[in-house]
């Protein structure tokens, strides 16, 4: 048995580093390490409660509207009011676009440059898709770029900047919009469906939303679509069998997303915030199993066992998938929950497919609701001082659930306590030696003679789209 | 920025070759780490060397808060390896300039800048430190930094136009730092008239109730757009100051804190007594359209307008 480190893992958002065990050729186990602590739970402790909206999103700059948007639920809870129609649907339009930019993102150059090696000269699709995608010297990335800032125009109209803004509050958004600049928002949108339609699918997005089979979309794929950046994807990863790689029997995990567009739910039924733990016996922190809502944070970088600053957060005692796979799986999406039944479990494929059916998902919906926003009506209540109270804000992330558990003390913060997406995904073993999501989806895993080294390493930990800043935050 | 079919070629044509990237660059794993034993060993000059985030000395003085995986080093390690052999070296936000929102609250990590800690020289780097071009660490500040502040700085530094005289005195350079976040503020009117926004979304002026520190916060924010045209007191939200060392341990970001009813943030270059005076005198001839459009969330009086023929 040799044991290899791998890090630094390029090309996923942040410190990444994954320890393989090979046994004649197969991993025989993973762990996975977040390097990288930075305590904003300790940070928050004592501020006052709405300076939540200012340090929280600070976690992540690419996730920094899901941060934002979490930490006004979870205050939104604590005062229990109703925020402005006009702010909700404005705050969706902005989620909506950071998550659709995150996926645009992680397609064009996180995921698609390793079809870009060298360790596949050998394919006969290889020089099309070296000259399309190769890393920083590819043709696909440079418009995927443009089309990425020309969308996230829509942050300077709805929330002044993108990242890092506070114009999501618990009682809407700060910002209210005239008839121009709801012009200017579709006219956004639709330069994002042109790119989409044009480049990514190379085809209507109804067509992509109407495929409910693999049978349909690899005809898609061969015909209608072929000439997308999706249609590549679909023959390369089919080509290469990455339809059965990296697999995650589940189960698979939603909060909801975008107020009732994606349901929240378990793909063994309903969800209840109270099925969630955190299990701290290999993270290197202080503590056994916990409740977020009573959660403590206390690192101790010499813990024994310890082998992550990340905690393992479980559903009912069970590591749990999350992010636009699991969102589709529990909103029963035909295409998605076929692909996941078929094998009996997630794969790098169906994690892609996800992103990718949601793309075309999200801007369908986003585009109507620009057009649900009443202009003259207000987009945000005042809040409520809390003096005490608690909340919990959940929410979904371009990569899964996101939760904020939070306690107010004499109108400061007492207890701040964050599940973010990659911490699902990429949590360490709990106390019952319970491996988290990834290091499910690597175990078994044949490299051959490539050992470590084995393109598919690549693939399978890229399909998750982990955020690792935010994984122990 | 015109965006060419290539990345590379883009980089190319303002003179620039990436290195290496954590997010765009193909490498991972063994080859980064030979890449920086090349840069170590001198077989490879490093040009420009871009941190972010702020350095995280504990626990104990160990970084090992922040590995940098794969390489049995810490963050803190490896920086103070590689930015001596930089010939420029750039802090890219408030938290690797000053050490940020991360060196918040009760610094759990015992986080710092590079070559501040929050506003006084010597950060994980010495007081002295120089990069091989004699410069100190450039400070994009910023949280997080306008994409121009970043992509200028590199232009003017990969052609060495940058010298010590184009910093302040907190290292940041002056193209954005001479400007405040006020100059060019769209409520323009209503800070003229000292006509105030008494809720968010609200259309008036920030400062004087919900904690805007645009009038003391450096930067070209309202100069130059954000996301297209944006800005955050465009969205409808206070300047934080995010370009200033400790700003988010400030706190209580959405009010504005006064004795006797008068802000304690003042302009800062502006005699007290003369700006209550002004106040006062410009609260008193406040246009009923700039009175009523401050505390609405949508214009409810519009300009008057000449017709030819009536009002």
């Amino acid at each position: 048995m040799t044991r290899t480190i791998v890090g630094p893992f390029n090309r996923v958002e942040g410190d990444l580093e994954v320890a393989l065990d090979i046994e004649g050729g197969v991993v025989s186990r993973a762990e996975v390490t977040t390097t990288l602590y930075r305590g904003f739970e300790q940070i928050l402790v004592g501020k006052p409660a709405m300076d939540a909206l200012a340090i929280a999103p600070r976690i992540c700059g690419i996730c920094s509207v899901s941060q934002s948007l979490a930490a006004a639920a979870a205050l939104r809870s604590a005062m229990g009011i109703d925020p402005a129609p006009n702010g909700v649907l404005a705050a969706k339009i902005a989620h909506a676009v950071e998550n659709m930019a995150d996926h645009l993102t992680h397609f064009y150059l996180f995921f698609m440059p390793d079809f870009a090696r060298q360790d596949y000269a050998g394919r006969p699709w290889f020089e099309q898709i070296r000259s399309r995608f190769k890393a920083v010297e590819g043709q696909a990335a440079g418009p995927a770029l443009h089309a990425r800032s020309q969308v996230m125009q829509v942050m300077g109209l709805l929330a002044g900047k993108w990242p890092h803004s506070m114009a999501f509050h618990p009682g809407g958004t700060t910002q209210s919009l005239d008839l121009g600049a709801r012009v200017r928002l579709t006219g956004l949108l639709s330069g994002l469906r042109t790119f989409l339609e044009t480049t990514v699918f190379g085809a209507d997005l109804s067509a992509l939303l109407s495929l409910t089979s693999r049978r349909q979309l690899e005809a898609f794929a061969e015909a209608e679509g072929a000439d997308g950046d999706f249609a590549r994807f679909v023959r390369i990863a089919l080509d290469l069998g990455l339809d059965r790689a990296g697999g995650f029997a589940g189960p698979f995990l939603s909060f909801g997303a975008y107020d009732g567009l994606f349901p929240a739910g378990s793909s063994d039924g309903d969800f209840s915030p109270a099925t969630v733990s955190e299990d701290l016996s290999h993270s290197w922190m202080t503590g056994n199993v916990e409740l977020p809502g009573h959660g403590e944070t206390r690192p101790d970088a010499h813990k024994p066992g310890g082998y992550s600053w990340a905690k393992a957060p479980r559903l009912d005692g069970r590591a749990a998938e999350v992010g636009a796979l699991a969102r589709q799986v529990v909103a029963q999406d035909p295409l998605l929950s076929g692909e996941v039944a078929g094998v009996g479990g997630s794969t790098v494929f169906s994690r892609i497919l996800a992103r990718m059916v949601e793309l075309a998902k999200v801007l369908t919906a986003a585009e109507r609701w620009v057009d649900e926003i009443r202009l003259k009506q207000p987009f945000c209540v005042p809040s409520r001082p809390v003096a005490d109270g608690s909340g919990i804000g959940l929410v979904e992330a371009a990569r899964g659930s996101l939760g904020h558990w939070l306690t107010i003390r004499d109108g400061r913060i007492e207890r701040y306590q964050i599940i973010a997406p990659t911490t699902w995904n990429f949590s360490p073993r709990d106390v019952h030696g319970q491996p988290g999501p990834l290091e499910q989806a690597l175990a078994g895993l044949d490299v051959g003679a490539s050992g470590a080294k084995s393109p598919q390493v690549q693939h399978i930990v890229r399909s998750f789209d982990p955020c690792m800043v935010c994984t122990a935050h | 920025m015109a965006f060419l079919d290539r990345f590379s070629s883009e980089l190319e044509a303002l003179g620039l070759s990436l290195l290496w990237h954590p997010s765009i660059s193909e490498q991972s794993g063994e080859d980064v780490t030979a890449i920086l034993a090349d840069v170590i060993q001198g077989r490879i000059v490093l040009d420009i060397l871009c941190v972010e985030g702020a350095v995280l000395r504990g626990p104990g003085g160990t970084g090992l808060f922040n590995r940098f995986a794969g390489t049995g080093k810490t963050m803190m390690e490896w920086i103070r390896l590689l930015a001596p052999l930089a010939r420029y070296c750039v802090a890219v936000g408030s938290c690797a300039a000053y050490g940020g929102v991360v060196a918040g609250g009760s610094d759990p990590t015992d986080a710092t800048g590079l070559q501040f800690e929050d506003s006084v020289v010597g950060g994980a780097l010495s007081k002295s430190y120089r990069s091989r071009a004699g410069l100190p660490v450039v400070n994009v500040a910023g949280c997080a930094p306008h994409p121009g502040w970043i992509v200028e700085t590199l232009l003017a530094l990969s052609s060495d136009q940058m010298t010590d005289g184009d910093l302040d005195v907190l290292g940041r350079p002056k193209f954005f730092a001479d400007h405040l976040a006020h100059h060019g503020c769209a409520r323009n009117e209503f800070y003229e008239f000292k006509a105030s926004a008494e809720h968010l979304s609200h259309g008036g002026c920030l400062m004087e109730h919900l904690g805007c520190k645009a009038t003391q916060a450096v930067g070209d924010c309202n100069e130059r757009g954000w996301n297209g045209d944006g800005s955050c007191t465009k969205g409808g939200f206070p300047c934080v100051a995010c370009t200033s060392p400790g700003f988010s341990n400030i706190g209580n970001f959405l009010a504005t804190p006064k004795v006797a009813g008068i802000p304690v943030g003042l302009p800062l270059d502006m005699p007290k007594a003369w700006f209550v005076a002004l106040a006062a005198l410009s609260k008193s001839a406040m246009p009923k359209r700039v009175r009523a459009n401050a505390a609405s969330d949508h214009v409810v009086l519009p300009p008057k307008c000449q017709r030819d023929g009536g009002e």
